[in-house]
């Protein structure tokens, strides 16, 4: 019977079934950065137990360091506080560190396929909820809390229940300025914020096959916006490239065999899923969301809806969705004004968001009323981005550029909304409170439309800039 | 601890309803306090921001302090995989979760720290919910074995899936000394990879 690549790469890494009926699964890469992980190592030393496979082991910094000023001590005391324990525990434990001195630091969803540690038919785990996005290279990767950290950390393994499988399909093609974040928010608007609770995602289909790997990082890591722990795309030859000479990778002859090996987890031909959906890619247009979740999006050229279009369970958390923006049911979202630009994340901070970010950056200056900051994912991608000049068009038009770091997406860091300043936001979430400020209010959106709106100053549809 | 102290067959208490769907981990514990490097204190920040805005949210509602049983509606705990939201629930005093979904990830680091969450249907939530603010001094008893919540005279069905059920029930959720009982069939597993034995 043809397989899928979850059920090969599940059996491959399946330990023992536990008493409970559960999983004990092996994890082939475990990926931690500093916040989620100074209780999993104080739980470690108070159980006296080493990391059993500190080989398979790498860290890095990003949620909480400044992406202005990085001279040490941090201003902040608590980052300091929260960097200095992970440089302890990550010394103590003998497990390798990408900080700045590095030149490797960054967003660890960034970092993990960027220097080809996250590859094909792996299990990865992470203390962050997006760490769906490193199923774009065909891995098996999920989101964690921190006993689970512990866990994997002590027996390189965890206790988890096989997902059911759903493949979302996206069929024709993209329009001009439609993006893989439109894409994967036209998703969780048809599926729904709770539609994947159970599922693994298989993102196929014509628009997902032609997309490269850094478009499909963008895809699989909002898996989780939609419910879903884990989603990927099966490894074709467009993961076997992209993962040729990066640091991490096999190399020469070992490379040759690796991308068999990879090849071997891929979903086979009629193969059967629990579930499959479909979109027509062509009938994407730029999306923004109006709401306090993901899934409360339109397209750009559409009106805000009524809360009666909703079902009756969801509608008071619609009420409350456009009585926290400040918006009217019937409103339409574009030209709604906003105060901050913010591209970055490890949904949007790589190269190639840059890039797009840039070409709209080219066609004015940032409005007088707007802040604006490019914060890319990690060092690699600012030194790439720098060398082909991003950074100079950039601050040309009026943006500020930043080091690599998770920043105001979650606003661990001074990159922060104040007060109920509305934000164009590349990242991945528009909750309640998300980028610092109890009562700022998030539009998520593509690159592009960010810096669409950036030098506006209000919702645009990036189509009528890049014409 | 005994191994009977780990055992989650029951769980009754004081109930505390908090209405609304997609409630996400950040509302529960916003990302300010995640600098800390232990959990202790994290109790007193359990939905620190929506407190603030709504002076009647149940956390702030003197009848509901030292309620154990939280009883919540779609998607609860959905976002972050912040392990920071189940840690400040439970060290405000929650020791039991009714809801109609929860957030997957918040859904097993609950189990991980020996908390169940039950799911009941819609109509049963809002039920109970309602019950919960007529009579809050009334206790929720959860009976994680037979999969049913009773309140006053009136017994709801409300499930765990198999295996954390029997996890909680069984006292094997703390997970590290279940999972190093494998023992050397962990490396047996990892030798049998090509990436790990370098292709």
């Amino acid at each position: 019977m043809a397989r899928t690549l979850l059920d090969k790469v599940w059996e491959a890494h399946t330990v023992r079934v536990l008493p409970s009926g559960q999983t004990q699964l092996l994890i082939g890469l475990h990926l931690i950065h500093e916040v989620t992980t100074p209780q999993a190592f104080q739980m470690l030393k108070e159980l006296k137990l080493k990391v059993r496979m500190p080989e398979r082991t790498f860290g890095t910094l990003d949620h909480i360091i400044p992406t202005a000023d990085q001279t040490r001590p941090y201003a902040d005391p608590q980052a300091e506080e929260m960097a200095q324990h992970m440089y302890r525990n990550m010394k103590e434990f003998g497990l390798p560190l990408f900080d700045m001195a590095s030149g490797k630091q960054g967003i660890v969803h960034v970092i993990g396929p960027e220097l080809g540690l996250s590859q094909p038919g792996m299990t990865i785990a992470c203390g962050d909820s997006h760490t769906s996005t490193h199923g774009a290279v065909g891995a098996i990767a999920f989101g964690i809390g921190t006993t689970q950290v512990r866990d994997v950390l002590a027996t390189q393994c965890l206790a988890m229940a096989k997902p059911k499988l759903r493949q979302v399909r996206v069929e024709g093609t993209l329009a001009r300025g439609v993006y893989a974040k439109d894409v994967i928010l036209a998703i969780i608007n048809q599926l729904g914020v709770k539609g994947g609770v159970g599922y693994a995602y298989e993102y196929a289909g014509p628009v997902i096959e032609r997309m490269t790997m850094e478009e499909r990082l963008t895809i699989c890591n909002m898996s989780i916006e939609g419910g879903a722990r884990c989603g990927y795309v099966s490894p074709d030859a467009t993961t076997i490239e992209y993962l040729r000479g990066r640091p991490y990778a096999p190399k020469d002859g070992a490379f040759d065999r690796a991308a068999t090996w990879w090849k071997s987890v891929a979903t086979e031909p009629g193969a059967k899923f629990d579930d499959v959906a479909r979109l027509d890619g062509a009938a994407i247009e730029p999306v923004v969301t109006w709401g306090i979740n993901p899934g409360m999006s339109v397209g750009v050229s559409q009106k805000i809806p009524a809360p009666e279009s909703a079902p009756e369970t969801e509608r008071p958390t619609f009420r409350e969705a456009l009585a926290h923006m400040g918006f009217q049911a019937g409103q339409p979202i574009k030209g709604a004004r906003i105060d901050v630009a913010f591209v970055g994340s490890c949904t949007n901070g790589r190269l190639s968001d840059l890039r797009a970010a840039a070409e709209v950056a080219k066609k004015g200056k940032v409005a007088k009323h707007v802040r604006a900051l490019i914060v890319p994912g990690s060092q690699q991608v600012a030194k790439a981005a720098e060398a082909e000049g991003l950074n100079e068009i950039f601050l040309a038009a009026g943006f500020q550029w930043r080091k690599a770091g998770c920043s105001m997406c979650l606003g661990m860091n001074d990159d922060k909304l104040q007060g109920r300043e509305m934000s164009a936001s590349s990242s991945n979430r528009n909750f309640i409170g998300r980028q610092g400020s109890p009562t700022g209010r998030t539009l998520l959106m593509s690159p592009a439309m960010v810096a669409a709106a950036a030098i506006t100053g209000v919702v645009t549809d990036v189509r009528e800039i890049l014409k | 601890m005994s191994a009977a102290d780990f055992k989650r067959r029951q769980v009754s208490g004081r109930g505390i309803p908090v209405a609304g769907n997609d409630i996400d981990t950040d509302r529960i514990i916003p990302a300010r306090f995640l600098k800390a490097v232990t959990f202790e204190g994290m109790g007193e920040h359990a939905f620190e921001d929506a407190k603030k805005q709504n002076p009647e949210h149940p956390f702030n509602q003197k009848v509901y302090q030292g309620a154990t049983v939280l009883v919540v509606g779609q998607n609860f705990g959905c976002g972050s995989s912040r392990e920071h939201a189940p840690q400040a629930l439970m060290r405000w005093g929650i020791r039991a979760m009714i809801g109609g979904s929860f957030g997957e990830i918040f859904f097993g680091n609950c189990v991980m720290l020996g908390i169940p969450c039950l799911r009941a249907s819609q109509e049963d939530i809002e039920w109970l919910q309602r019950e919960i603010g007529r009579a809050p001094q009334t206790p929720v008893a959860v009976d994680v074995e037979r999969q049913e919540v009773r309140f006053g005279d009136r017994v709801i069905k409300a499930t765990v899936p198999d295996g954390p059920r029997n996890q909680l029930v069984g006292g094997t959720w703390d997970s590290t000394a279940v999972l190093l009982e494998a023992g050397a069939a962990i490396e047996a597993t990892a030798r049998k990879l090509p990436y790990v034995t370098g292709w």
